[in-house]
């Protein structure tokens, strides 16, 4: 299969071009940023997914499948540019993957669209409505993206279209919105909460993107990988401080004496868990994760 | 660790021979850690014992292993009836039982107590999580009459109040069997007389008790717990709500038997100790 990434210079991306190579796919990718040496036989077009020269991609090269992981995070891009390269973005891919005849589509989304709230359960499902941007503005153009990619379900049917919201990665590249907040050696916690953090190594991350590829999935799916831990055993793991702040200074606190910046709207992220079920994916797609969650923090403590 | 130094040499072997999924952190995949729960059952053990002096009858009729609901009514203004059913299925249960409550939400906004009732296993009470931990196999607590039980009066003792209808549904949909308790003494360890609810409204919480002594902690009251035969119900979760309420309304009337019973096993004990006095 010849398969298209949509950001395919980022982290995770590139892991995931490696497993499809392995698996024996043609991968060519979209992407602003550079990718100096992409490996052998992989076409990485210079191009902006909502300009002219990204459709001629599209034109040109034919490719069976999409994986559009070019979404951006509050961490790298300012509010005005997130609604574009979000939404925008969103709608260019899937209007193009339609019209030149790609047969499926996969959405890469994030697991924090579902929010964290005192009275939310354990184990979101797939049916849940998002509700991250309720408490964090700065998620709201993602959670957008993730129900517009969602209606591509309906509004092109023959497109098979899988939106896949992924738990935090860890690894050895140290990148991701987890590991940017457990950058520094003192991490700032909210004193009096503790809650369960979900992630997956990256590799593993990365195997199941290409794995959806290879099962006519349409839908909405959680990937999780193993079980949660709590904040406190996160950054005890990875050879972190965790230092307790008062919830009022938090989010004065951020961003100055060596702690991580966060967005005002992370409060609740930090005190509350988002812990999501991907039995649903684990079951259409047989994937099962190879590092538990010791073996992904010391992936990352130790890179 | 601070919570192992906590845990006491029996309650280790206890929890040892609990049937949860713990991993090498002794975390489960609700966040339940072995070390919390050790150190909350070491600090549950005096109160069940001495301070309380629990005595516990039927605890046979707690399936061993697999699912089912415990149904109990609440006695006293402070879920000291959870901690000592706890304590019960914990302590006399062979093999010893981990039994999960359903928690009112206002507590999940409370600093420190809210992620300790997240590592004991006390989670939010949502249908999701009683559905999640019946299907796994799990024994759950549950109190129907919720914040309006722990909420009455000394004058309404033993009265129990409207059941809320849901544990019935999932019940049905999950196939667990029910197991009916009644906890007899709470009202007299902790006779409420007035809610300040100031207060309540500046914590967020339901209630607030008041005790004839102000302070809402618990007199050390001898208390009994009652567990009645398991009952089942047939069918799917999605009856009409008539139907559902003649099962919860069973359920109910099991309830008031065990506590009737309890009181009389009270009355008869009072009597024996006075008529033995010189």
């Amino acid at each position: 299969m010849k398969v298209l990434i949509a950001g395919i210079s980022g982290s995770l991306a590139r892991g995931v071009t490696q497993h499809l190579l392995a698996a024996g796919h043609t991968v060519i990718g979209i992407d602003r940023r550079p990718w100096p040496d992409p490996p052998a036989g992989v076409t990485v077009y210079r191009v902006d997914v909502r300009k002219r020269p990204a459709e001629d991609v599209f034109r040109t090269e034919r490719p069976d499948a999409v994986i559009h992981m070019a979404t951006v995070t509050h961490f790298t891009t300012s509010r005005e540019e997130r609604y574009r390269i979000n939404l925008h973005g969103t709608r260019a891919i899937f209007e193009r993957a339609h019209a030149h005849g790609v047969k499926r589509c996969i959405f890469i989304g994030r697991h924090t669209v579902y929010g964290a709230a005192p009275d939310a359960p354990l184990y979101r499902t797939e049916d849940e409505p998002p509700l991250g941007m309720a408490t964090f503005p700065e998620l709201a153009d993602l959670a957008a993206a993730d129900l517009y990619a969602g209606s591509a379900l309906w509004r092109y049917p023959s497109l098979r279209t899988a939106v896949l919201r992924l738990v935090y990665t860890l690894g050895p590249s140290r990148r991701g919105t987890l590991a940017g907040y457990l950058a520094g050696a003192r991490v700032p916690t909210v004193m009096g909460f503790d809650p369960l953090f979900q992630f997956m190594h990256e590799d593993d991350a990365a195997r199941a993107i290409a794995e959806a590829l290879n099962h006519d999935l349409h839908g909405i799916y959680n990937v999780a990988g193993p079980q949660p831990v709590p904040l406190s055993l996160l950054c005890r793991a990875t050879g972190r401080t965790a230092v307790p702040l008062p919830a009022p200074l938090f989010g004065r606190l951020t961003g100055k004496l060596g702690f991580s910046w966060l967005p005002e709207g992370a409060l609740a992220h930090v005190k509350y868990p988002i812990v999501v079920d991907g039995s649903a994916f684990a079951e259409a797609t047989g994937f099962t994760p190879r590092f538990d969650e010791a073996q992904a923090m010391e992936a990352y403590r130790w890179a | 660790m601070i919570w192992d130094r906590l845990t006491e040499k029996t309650v280790r072997a206890r929890l040892d021979a609990l049937d949860l999924p713990f991993n090498r952190y002794g975390l489960d995949p609700l966040g339940i850690s072995k070390a919390h729960l050790g150190a909350f059952y070491s600090l549950l053990k005096p109160l069940y014992h001495q301070y309380f002096r629990v005595e516990t009858f039927g605890i046979e009729h707690v399936p061993p292993w697999g699912r089912a609901m415990v149904i109990g009514n609440h006695s006293g203004g402070l879920p000291v009836d959870a901690a000592m059913a706890l304590a019960a299925l914990f302590f006399e249960g062979d093999p010893p039982r981990h039994a999960h409550g359903m928690v009112e939400k206002f507590a999940q906004r409370w600093p420190v107590v809210s992620p300790l009732f997240s590592r004991i296993g006390q989670l939010t009470g949502l249908p999701e999580h009683a559905v999640r931990m019946l299907e796994d196999d799990r024994l759950l607590m549950v109190f129907p009459e919720g914040a309006r039980g722990t909420g009455k009066l000394y004058k309404d003792k033993y009265k129990l109040v409207r059941f809320g209808t849901g544990f019935m549904r999932i019940a049905l949909q999950t196939r667990s069997p029910i197991v009916p308790f009644a906890f007899v003494g709470g009202e007299e360890a902790l006779p409420v007389i007035h809610h300040a609810d100031g207060l309540a409204r500046l914590t967020g919480a339901p209630y607030w008790p008041v005790t004839p002594y102000v302070l809402p902690i618990p007199l050390p009251f001898p208390c009994q717990l009652w567990f009645g035969e398991a009952m089942h119900f047939e069918g799917d979760g999605h009856e009409a709500d008539p139907v559902i309420e003649g099962y919860v309304q069973q359920v109910k009337d099991r309830i008031a038997a065990l506590i009737e019973q309890g009181r009389a096993f009270r009355r008869g004990r009072l009597q024996t100790a006075e008529g033995g006095a010189p």
